[in-house]
């Protein structure tokens, strides 16, 4: 009875860690989807949304929605921003070319951060703006920040589902994903479908960060590196570029993570989810939901 | 003697069937065409052969040995070379070292020979480059061995691709729309070629060929494809004379 | 023997530079600091040429370089301290050893992840440079002498500038002598199109294999030769940020340049440690500031890469 308590409540802890990772992925995946580019410096929106709203709730008493939208809106701009100043201009190179300059992106932003005269290299406390509660469940305990992530996780998704399956955008980045050129020659506007990509992206990496920022109150400008990565791998497990595959994907890797630590040990935390990276990119390169294509 | 024999091939893409129970037999020295419309399955039916695609289901025969499902890269050391429909050449490399490629792998020495550049080393690479020099002359390229592959204009690309295919010295060729992109003055030079490349190098050769009259000209056999399937074969003249031959062309320019 | 007549004017070349160097050295214009680094400067040479075979000639991207070079130092380390080693002729089998350990994991992690292509090969690199991280910072778990996170300490010092400079020219020799012979040419072929290649007959995943292994093997001797320069190892020196030191060199140097990657080598790591003498440590931190945007710099001045010289 015990053991069975003890797996539940590690069951909500994976729960709560894989939709933040699911949150991660789906930018990863959309992203994926219309440019084929692993965007390196998704992990560090993510951060930055941390950051963002660790300022607006340290120097100002906003109400929490409104340092929702906020940094959602400031991570957006991040988005757009980086993708119009540097992928954009390599949207013909070679893959490896736009790769390695998502990954100078993102080293630039955690070492521009890190700088003592514009933030710090070391860990912060993040602000919570409420306490916690735990509820308990006699067979588990489920507290107020888990409750919130999960529905403000829960409503993200239905909001992105509405946005990719119920509107003319949302039909447009799913045509540029299939087939850039055909979705051009059907006169989309494959600029702005990519910008879309990114700032809707970027809003659920920011939400992302705020959620882990309340969850695990310690911020720093390196934490979007191995959510990040792992994100990515969540995305490339449930199928790259696949939507449902990413979310699926996000509570998978958050799940393995926990129950590792919890039966294992942390310390081969990081290392399972690298030998599931493996295993799906042997077994199954595209992931659960993937298909196979023949190209020659 | 049986070249190649295609037994009941058939490949399907997602439920599509891009070729469907085709068969057909290429004889030791004869030159086979197959035409058909765009989309008939014609480029498909050389990648099954040579190992890019997996063959749903059918033989194929390599002088009497099965080669079905092989690994592309084990078909050249068997006899078999080809070429692409969209070109594919080492376009940064030299057009020298396109045709020095093919010719080291297939007659090459080994690591340690190149670690301590030993007298095999020195003694293969000196008949390589000879060989590859003489290919270059054959095919109209002097003078240009050393422009990146990529900065020759288009029809001599294409010459540059058959070069590098026989300098695997194969028993069969595979010859993939050669002419495409040509003008009918380049068409005529490759026909001129491609028959003393028969000659020259005593091949079997396959060719796809889109321009009729291409193909008409130097083919002993001709197999026509629509829709994944074989609708006929025969000689250039009965298959000019076919019905149904007109018929799936019909709407498609007839050379 | 063949080797030594081809390789002629290099050994000349090599001589000359020893002798200056050398002399350099004993009228003690520069410091033991400077000797230090000019040694240092030969190893990130001997490591980035690795990448250079695997990314610049072969094609095959790796963001998981410093791991292998990492391997290669690690084995080193732990095979001269508890051998106690203090004789240079020991020490030479245990250099190749930490070489050949480090060539063994590449060649056991490259059948998995060489049949991935550019960005997913980028990802699975990148993992299992993060994997060895890992390891390595629990490594006095298997082992108290690895010390973990506290790092590796107490490593004989055995790498001389002769030793160094006398491997390293060796293997930019033997280097050289694979890229410009028939293993080197369908690396590059690989590198353009691999289905062409496969055309031809090239078995393109086994030459991957060889490019990645051998190229691995370089990065391990690379990392055994720091081991025993500083005789102080941490599971930092071989993250992320050395494995795009490496990229950086290569890139700079010219994909697929062997002269390319000696000049960058040495400028980067003069440029770097330069920095060091001249400015604050806290200027010197700006440097992954800068190194990122030079990275994205290079990439807009010259997207399609630097590309691959041809052989004649
Ligand atoms: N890799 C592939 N994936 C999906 N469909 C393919 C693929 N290759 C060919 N096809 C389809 O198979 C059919 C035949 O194509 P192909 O063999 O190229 O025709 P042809 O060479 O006669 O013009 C076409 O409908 C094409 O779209
Ligand atoms: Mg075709």
């Amino acid at each position: 009875m015990e053991l069975l308590g003890y797996i539940f409540q590690q069951c909500i802890n994976g729960l709560q860690l894989g939709a933040v990772y699911a949150l991660i992925a789906l930018g990863y995946t959309m992203v994926y989807g219309v440019l084929r580019l692993i965007n390196f410096a998704h992990g560090d929106i993510f951060m930055l949304g941390a950051f963002i709203a660790y300022y607006l709730l340290s120097r100002f008493t906003l109400p929490i929605y409104v340092v929702f939208v906020l940094t959602m809106i400031c991570t957006a701009l991040a988005g757009y921003i980086i993708e119009k100043v540097a992928y954009k201009p390599l949207r013909n190179a070679p893959k490896i070319s736009l790769l390695i300059t998502a990954v100078g992106v993102s080293l630039f932003l955690e070492y521009f951060l890190s700088l003592k005269a514009v933030f710090t290299p070391n860990y912060i406390a993040f602000p919570r703006p409420f306490e916690v509660e735990a509820f308990d469940l006699s067979l588990f305990t489920i507290t107020n920040v888990q409750l919130i992530i999960f529905s403000i996780t829960g409503v993200s998704l239905g909001l992105l589902y509405l946005l990719v399956y119920k509107t003319k955008q949302g039909t447009a980045m799913r045509a540029v994903s299939y087939d850039k050129e055909i979705a051009s020659l059907m006169g989309i506007n494959i600029d702005a479908t990519v910008s879309l990509t990114f700032i809707v992206g970027a809003s659920l990496a920011g939400v992302g960060g705020i959620l882990y920022g309340i969850a695990y109150p310690q911020i720093n400008v390196f934490m979007g590196v191995m959510p990040g990565i792992k994100s990515f791998i969540a995305a490339v497990l449930g199928g790259i570029g696949i939507i449902h595959g990413a979310v699926l994907g996000g509570f998978i890797i958050g799940l393995s993570e926990v129950f590792v630590s919890a039966f294992l040990s942390s310390t081969f935390r990081d290392g399972v989810i690298f030998v599931i990276l493996f295993l799906v990119l042997l077994l199954k390169p595209t992931g659960i939901f993937g298909k196979r294509i023949d190209k020659v | 003697m049986n070249a190649l024999e295609v037994e009941g091939l058939e490949k399907s893409f997602g439920g599509v069937k891009a070729v469907d129970g085709i068969s057909f037999v290429v004889e030791e020295g004869k030159t086979v065409g197959i035409i058909g419309p765009n989309g008939a399955g014609k480029t498909t039916v050389f990648n099954l052969i040579t190992g890019f695609y997996r063959v749903d289901r059918g033989r194929i025969l390599f002088y009497g040995k099965n080669i079905t499902r092989t690994q592309p890269y084990k078909l050249p050391h068997l006899g078999i070379a080809r070429t692409f429909q969209n070109l594919r050449l080492f376009s940064n490399l030299s057009v020298f070292e396109n045709v020095l490629s093919a010719i080291l792998k297939k007659d090459g020495y080994n690591v340690v020979s190149s670690v301590f550049r030993t007298a095999d080393y020195f003694m293969k690479e000196g008949k390589a480059e000879k060989k590859a020099r003489e290919l270059i002359e054959f095919f109209q390229l002097s003078g240009k061995e050393n422009y990146p592959a990529n900065n020759l204009p288009y029809g001599e690309q294409r010459r540059l691709e058959i070069a590098r295919a026989l300098a695997l010295q194969p028993k069969i060729l595979l010859v993939d729309e050669p002419g495409a992109g040509m003008n009918p003055r380049e068409v005529q030079d490759l026909l001129q070629t491609l028959r003393e490349v028969k000659e020259r190098f005593s091949l079997s050769i396959v060719i796809i060929e889109h321009q009729m009259g291409l193909v008409m000209n130097i083919s002993d056999k001709v197999v026509v494809m629509d829709f994944g399937e074989k609708i006929m074969e025969g000689t250039p003249g009965e298959v000019k004379k076919d019905k149904r031959v007109i018929e799936a062309y019909l709407g498609e320019e007839f050379i | 023997m063949n080797f030594f007549w081809e390789a002629r004017k290099v050994i000349l070349l090599s001589v000359l530079i020893y002798l200056s160097v050398k002399a350099i050295f004993f009228f003690g214009y520069v410091s033991q600091y400077i000797e230090q680094i000019t040694l240092y400067a030969l190893i990130v040479i001997l490591a980035s040429l690795g990448l250079n075979v695997i990314y610049g000639y072969t094609g095959q991207f790796s963001l998981g370089h410093a791991a292998f070079y990492g391997i290669g130092a690690y084995v080193s380390a732990y095979l001269t301290k508890i051998f106690s080693i203090e004789n240079i002729f020991a020490y030479i089998p245990i250099l190749f050893i930490s070489g050949a350990a480090a060539g063994l994991i590449g060649y056991l992690i490259g059948i998995p992840i060489l049949r991935l292509r550019d960005d997913f090969l980028a990802i699975a690199t990148l993992g299992f440079g993060t994997l060895v991280r890992v390891l390595l910072d629990n490594s006095d778990k298997f082992s108290e002498v690895f010390g973990g996170s506290r790092g590796f300490v107490g490593i004989p010092r055995l790498t001389t500038f002769e030793l160094a400079f006398v491997i390293v020219i060796f293997l930019i020799l033997i280097t050289h002598n694979l890229i410009y012979s028939r293993y080197g040419l369908f690396w590059r072929c690989i590198k353009n199109d691999e289905l062409a290649s496969a055309s031809i007959g090239i078995n393109t995943f086994s030459m991957k294999l060889m490019a990645f292994t051998y190229g691995c093997f370089l990065a391990g001797i690379g990392g055994a030769l720091y081991a025993n320069l500083y005789t102080f190892l941490h599971p930092s020196n071989f993250d992320i940020l050395k494995s795009i030191d490496f990229l950086i060199i290569v890139i700079v140097g010219g994909m697929g340049s062997i002269a390319g990657t000696i000049y960058a080598g040495l400028i980067w790591v003069g440029f770097i440690e330069g920095l060091r003498i001249v400015l604050p440590a806290e200027v010197v931190d700006l440097r992954w500031v800068f190194i990122p945007l030079l990275l994205i710099a290079l990439m807009m001045w010259k997207p399609y890469g630097l590309m691959t010289k041809s052989r004649n």
